[in-house]
């Protein structure tokens, strides 16, 4: 079992858990994921890493309680355990000293742009973070990344924090600062990341964007996160998760998603009417 | 009545058209009285022919003696002599063309119905206590073993046995590997599969899942991590796709997902299991081999109306088991054959909406021995379809194999052994199973486990 040591709530129906895998957090590095089962009758949830502590053995995840299981794992609590916990998975981000990057966390995706942002840091770039929510009650671990950061730019859709717009308006503040951006990183919903390459497609810069499609076994035994880069079919889980965005069929791609839509929302109602006392 | 007058026991089954519905086992196995009788048909042949049709050459007179004599629990332990999963094989080895084709009884009429009574054996040794297993003394080395299906376990069993201390690396949560994910419950119930898994824990075999290697440990580390040798048993797991358009629709999986989905994770009993699989009214299964017939009959037991093997050749190659053949007609599945999809078409969502398929007609032999499917020009037509299934074979999963320097692999990307020892191209590295021989069966891979677990008792001996 890998038990929860720590837990946070970031936002609302947003939390942080800290989770005892010490062998995974003795490989993970920068980009890669873990795939979680909270019990016997759990589903396989692929999620990012948000933060690793090789001494302590521990693995940061942050979730968002937006389906079925994501909404039984924000309310664990520590001491609680999950019944499974497999990682790393997936490719780790390529980190070199490009120069300039910018980092472009959206909503969740701020999670596991952190590592990213730190690794890429640690290995001397300087490192612009541009953040993005909804609101700025949503805004989450902006403290970290500014740890991580060299400059943080933040964009809300209401205005209620930094620039008033998306991240794109981020990046655009940023780029007319006059920086020679070399890479961009950006993570966030699909729609987010397609708005993101489609800015810089035409700017020439090279976005690296992280996929995180329906998954089952994370290890490409079953193809069900497969994605067009390049005309290409990919598996997300075993070929990334991150790919060049400019590549990427991010129409498909949210296509895709929306598969087991009806499944999930069948599910989560049954457990919202679980919640509310027992009536069936 | 001369032994070889009785006449072959046929396997109770559940009727067709009640198990097209529900998952539970299709085949029952025989009562006491099917299996004695049918133990009584074997002609116990000095030089038993059958043996030499065993991958793993289970002593096949000496078990059905001791059914014929009705002492079932000694027959369970003779089959655990050279099998350490009997109630699988009973199950799901292809007996017509291994041990069955051999057996004497066949030449004239109807062979000794060894893979029932292996079934039966088993199953009566699991319902009664654990038949205790031989172990040699402790031999104070270690062996790791990736992958816990059957290749996995039928090494470590026989490592176990001979004292070795095993560790086996599973990267799923649960271990058996494609008898816990990919063969359907109503042909291999999972607390069968369990069972056997048990057995080997209580012999000392020790299987830790959730343990990736190439991700978070690799076959040099576990070298350098103090284990004395290394089995590599990581299966065929990377499925193949057809390469057509449309295979990207929501609606189409591999034969790998699907499966895994309705079995691993339990999806037939969605939502008391969390995992979602679906199917609609119309489903497409592409391919002809056990997989596809595994795929169609899951298909049909989630509720689909129509269920269609689409296959390019005639009834005369389709690959699968007769007897899985003769299953999948009975319950209701449609067969289109010399017919091949070249396009799978979907509506404004994304979702599949039909399959167009190409009619063809065999031609001269080709490479395989078999007639060549020829496509007839201008013959193409569209069926209504919601699912697709594609079921046309699984190539290695690299993450093993590119993640081990110095390991020769072949073309196809399969680990290059030694056809003797199963030793690799590095020193302690064996491999078996489908990661050497690409996509076959469970017992052909169990045979290999078995031959490596033998190359590596030979090899740790000479440390």
């Amino acid at each position: 079992m890998y038990r929860i040591v720590k837990k946070r709530l970031l936002a609302q129906g947003i939390a942080l858990l800290e989770v005892e895998a010490a062998a995974v957090a003795a490989k993970v590095e920068p980009g890669q994921f873990v795939i979680v089962r909270v019990d016997e009758v759990g589903e396989r949830i692929p999620l990012t890493v948000m933060d690793f502590n090789r001494e302590k053995g521990t693995i940061t995840i942050v979730v968002q309680d937006v389906g079925y299981s994501s909404a039984i794992i924000t309310t664990m609590n520590e001491g609680d355990a999950f019944q499974d916990f497999v990682g790393p998975l997936g490719v780790a981000s390529e980190i070199e000293n490009f120069g300039t990057v910018v980092c472009i966390g959206g909503g969740l995706g701020i999670a596991p742009i952190h590592p990213i942002a730190r690794g890429l840091k640690d290995a001397g770039n300087h490192v612009i973070s541009v953040l993005g929510s909804r609101s700025a009650d949503l805004l989450i671990l902006e403290e970290e990344m500014r740890a991580v950061s060299n400059e943080v730019v933040i964009a809300t859709n209401d205005g209620s924090a930094g620039v008033k717009g998306f991240v794109t308006d981020g990046l655009a503040k940023v780029l007319s600062e006059g920086h020679k951006v070399a890479a961009i990183w950006a993570i966030g919903p699909m729609v987010m990341m397609k708005a993101v390459v489609e800015y810089t497609r035409p700017l020439g810069i090279k976005t690296i964007v992280s996929m995180n499609p329906i998954m089952v076994d994370g290890t490409g035994m079953c193809g069900a996160c497969r994605i067009s880069v390049g005309n290409e079919t990919k598996f997300a889980c075993v070929d990334g998760p991150e790919f060049d965005g400019h590549l990427v069929d991010f129409d498909l791609a949210m296509k895709r998603l929306a598969f087991y839509k009806d499944e999930e929302n069948r599910a989560k109602a049954r457990l919202e009417c679980h919640h509310e006392g027992g009536h069936h | 009545m001369a032994a070889n007058k009785i006449p072959r026991h046929e396997m109770p089954c559940q009727d067709s058209k009640v198990r097209a519905h529900n998952f539970e086992e299709v085949a029952l196995g025989y009562t006491k009285e099917m299996a004695v009788e049918e133990a009584q048909r074997c002609l116990q042949c000095k030089k038993p022919l059958c043996r030499t049709g065993c991958p793993v050459e289970v002593l096949i007179p000496d078990f059905i003696k001791q059914i014929a004599e009705e002492n079932f629990e000694e027959a369970s332990k003779v089959l655990k002599i050279k099998n350490s999963l009997p109630a699988v094989c009973g199950r799901v080895c292809p007996q017509e063309s291994q041990c069955e084709s051999k057996c004497i009884l066949g030449i004239k009429g109807d062979p000794v119905a060894i893979g029932r009574l292996e079934r039966f054996a088993a199953d009566f040794g699991m319902k009664t206590k654990k038949a205790e297993m031989e172990k040699a003394e402790p031999s104070g080395k270690r062996v790791a073993i990736i992958g816990a299906g059957p290749s996995g376990l039928a090494c470590a069993g026989d490592l176990a046995k001979a004292g070795h201390a095993v560790t086996i690396f599973e990267a799923l949560h649960v271990a058996g590997g494609v008898l816990m994910y990919g063969i359907p419950q109503f042909r291999l119930p999972k607390d069968i599969v369990q069972t056997e898994i048990d057995t080997l824990k209580q012999m000392g075999v020790e299987i830790l899942t959730n343990q990736v290697v190439g991700k978070v440990t690799s076959v040099d580390e576990l070298m350098a991590n103090g284990y004395d040798a290394v089995f590599i048993g990581t299966g065929a797991g990377l499925p193949y796709f057809m390469n057509i358009p449309g295979e990207n629709l929501n609606g189409v999986y591999s034969a790998n997902e699907f499966l895994t989905r309705t079995n691993l994770m339990k999806g037939y009993k969605f939502p008391d299991y969390a995992t979602p699989v679906k199917v609609g009214k119309n489903v497409a299964v592409l391919g002809a081999g056990n997989v596809a017939m595994d795929s169609a009959r899951t298909a049909l037991r989630l509720g689909a109306e129509n269920v269609y093997i689409i296959y390019r050749r005639s009834r005369d190659e389709m690959p699968a088991r007769k007897e899985e053949l003769e299953h999948a007609e009975e319950e209701g599945i449609q067969f289109r054959l010399l017919t091949n999809p070249v396009s799978i078409e979907g509506d404004e969502r994304s979702w599949v909406k039909s399959l167009t398929c190409l009619r063809y007609e065999l031609g001269e032999p080709d490479a395989s021995g078999r007639r060549a499917p020829v496509p007839i020009s201008g013959s193409e037509f569209e069926i209504e379809m919601d699912t697709v299934v594609v079921a046309i074979g699984q190539g290695p999963n690299p993450l093993v194999t590119t993640s081990t320097p110095g390991l020769e692999l072949n073309k196809r990307g399969n680990i290059v052994a030694d056809p003797e020892t199963l030793m690799t191209s590095k020193p302690g590295v064996f491999a078996g199973g489908d990661i050497v021989t690409g996509a076959a069966t469970v017992i052909l891979a169990m045979g290999a486990g078995k031959k490596a677990a033998a190359g590596i008792d030979a090899y740790l001996k000479t440390k």
